[in-house]
């Protein structure tokens, strides 16, 4: 009879499901099947238990072969490569709790470090925003009960948070949605005819790249002002429509992803739409939400922005925090030469970062912090690899609304492997040590 | 056959997701990820057949992918490559100071390459860095 561990959270996306069901082996050491989560959810639950998992750090050898090394020699190393550096990048903390992200401060402020999460290819954008104009959001459980107008602009939840519509956006019956979809109007904005836009009732297939020309266009047709014939592909009779189906409903919930932080515009394509936002609300409720990627990018934000104040970005390398997206971001600085070292923890930026800037962390000292073998751990000089936030040891992560959620421990570690807060404390120490000797 | 000109996207897929929680180093993952999306339209000004190998190739670098049909089209003129680092060999790295790589939206250049073969991403990204 296997033992199932219950209200288990997912640490894969920013949805951070905390519904899941674990079945366990008779002795509680091997995962046996995930209930509920995701195929992605499940297969991150169901990898960690992979035969051929490293569970001891490895530094990599002249001849480009690897070789086993003791957490303390990598900790040694990773705290030499630090304090020796100028100006170290620390990249990543996304896929970590909050508590290691908080210990990768106090050594990021010990060795003045440049500071900076994936939100930085992801939602960099949004903050930014965010911080121009403000934002009227709501939580999931508040979209679940209200929303009956439900816009996914440049994202595709069936993809990439695939239990999104399920538990918050589109199905669930709600306290004022008690028909669950079908209270609901979902409204796709998205270049291709993606799953998601499949199962809309409406699928805006805009010109990829002119979503500010269309926000801009709603805000005037929610206005009642004139529009050309047609503005990014969308003929004026349906910009109209839609801007009366927002206007129309109880409660509309606008989520957006990728599509509009990445393509040209950027920033400025989430002040607008949420200006939109800001707009609808002098007609009915409105609220909007970014569609976070990893399971705690936002945690990240979170302690970054209560500990210096600023939510990405960071510069300390003066002594006190610093921030100036394009100037201390990850890709410009290592585009321009400017850090000597990079330290990279949850998160894998050789594979998800532009090959012009994999190739500047490929010639520097390096260290990568992973349970996984990544592209980035193979271009990096030391990998080490870590137990699994979520799986086998708990911690804060924070949803994609702000909301924070305890995950769960739910096996051990293979023996003797770190957490990541194990190793970074060690780390820390050990760059104590050497400042201090200094 | 001719090299055509098109738009390029990237972003997840759940086959992406599955096969990057996997192991990026197993070919699962290259098979998710190193593959171009192209509407029927493409494909036939481009003059091959689906599941052929191309070069996709842009101002900031060059990839070899399979070119598939589009599970998601119709999008004619625009491609699409799951995000990774096939997809990343081609993306401006320019932040035109906002922090944020230009990652969708990249004009390249596809061309057949039926000889030529899909590396996995760690032969990939050794190839291009070490």
């Amino acid at each position: 009879m296997a033992k199932i561990v219950t209200d288990v959270v997912c640490p894969f996306c920013g949805t951070l499901c905390d519904d899941l069901e674990v079945a366990l082996s008779d002795d509680g050491e091997e995962i046996l099947e995930v209930y509920n989560a995701c195929a992605i959810g499940a297969a991150k639950f169901l990898h960690s238990q992979a035969k051929d998992r490293l569970t001891r750090p490895r530094m990599k050898q002249e001849d480009g072969s690897w070789k086993e090394v003791t957490y303390d020699e990598a900790a040694d190393y990773t705290a030499n490569l630090l304090v020796d550096a100028k100006k170290p990048l620390m990249y990543g903390w996304s896929s970590t709790n909050c508590t290691a992200q908080s210990t990768g401060s106090e050594i990021g402020e010990e060795v003045g470090a440049c500071m900076d999460n994936t939100a930085t290819v992801c939602h960099g954008s949004t903050l930014i925003a965010v911080q121009d104009v403000g934002v009227p959001s709501a939580t999931l459980g508040e979209i679940a009960n209200r929303a009956d107008r439900v816009v996914f602009w440049g994202c595709n939840p069936a993809h990439a948070h695939p239990r999104h519509m399920s538990r918050y956006s589109i199905y669930p019956r709600g306290f004022f949605t008690g028909k669950g979809s079908k209270s609901r109007k979902m409204i796709v904005v998205d270049p291709r005819n993606t799953d998601t836009a499949k199962m809309a009732d409406v699928h805006v297939q805009l010109e990829q790249g002119r979503d500010y020309e269309l926000l801009s266009a709603i805000r005037v047709a929610i206005r009642g002002e004139k529009l050309p014939d047609v503005v990014a592909g969308i003929p004026k009779e349906q910009i109209y429509e839609i801007a009366d189906t927002l206007k129309s409903g109880r409660f509309t919930a606008i989520f957006f992803g990728m599509g509009v932080t990445h393509s040209l515009g950027k920033n400025h394509n989430i002040d607008i739409a949420i200006m939109v936002t800001r707009d609808l609300n002098d007609y009915t409720k409105a609220a909007i939400v970014a569609m976070r990627g990893h399971y705690n990018v936002t945690g990240s934000g979170q302690v970054w922005g209560w500990e210096f104040g600023f939510p990405f970005c960071l510069d300390l390398t003066r002594g006190f925090a610093r921030y100036n997206p394009g100037d201390s971001s990850s890709n410009d600085l290592l585009i321009r030469d400017e850090v000597d070292a990079v330290f990279v923890l949850g998160s894998d930026p050789g594979a998800h970062f532009p090959v012009g800037s994999v190739k500047k962390i490929a010639k520097l000292p390096s260290v990568c912090i992973d349970p996984h073998i990544t592209p980035t751990s193979a271009v990096s000089k030391l990998h080490v690899p870590v137990a699994f936030v979520g799986v086998e040891v708990g911690g804060c992560a924070y949803r994609m609304d702000n909301v924070p959620i305890e995950t769960r421990k739910v096996v051990e570690p293979p023996e003797g492997m770190l957490t990541d807060d194990e190793f970074l404390q060690l780390v820390l120490t050990r760059v104590r040590e050497l400042k201090g000797a200094a | 056959m001719a090299a055509i000109q098109i738009n390029l996207i990237s972003g997840r897929t759940i086959q992406q997701g599955v096969s990057m929680e996997n192991g990026k180093e197993k070919l699962a993952y290259r098979d998710a990820c190193g593959i171009l999306e192209l509407d029927d339209v493409d494909f036939k000004r481009l003059g091959c057949f689906k599941n052929t190998n191309v070069r996709v190739s842009s101002e900031f670098g060059t990839v070899v992918v399979k070119a598939i049909g589009a599970t998601q089209g119709p999008h004619p003129g625009l491609g699409w490559i799951p995000m990774g680092p096939w997809a990343n060999a081609l993306v401006d790295p320019n932040t035109y100071s906002t922090g944020m790589p230009t990652f969708k939206g990249t004009p390249v250049t596809v061309d057949a390459a039926e000889e030529e073969i899909v590396l996995d991403a760690i032969a990939l990204i050794t190839e291009e860095c070490l």
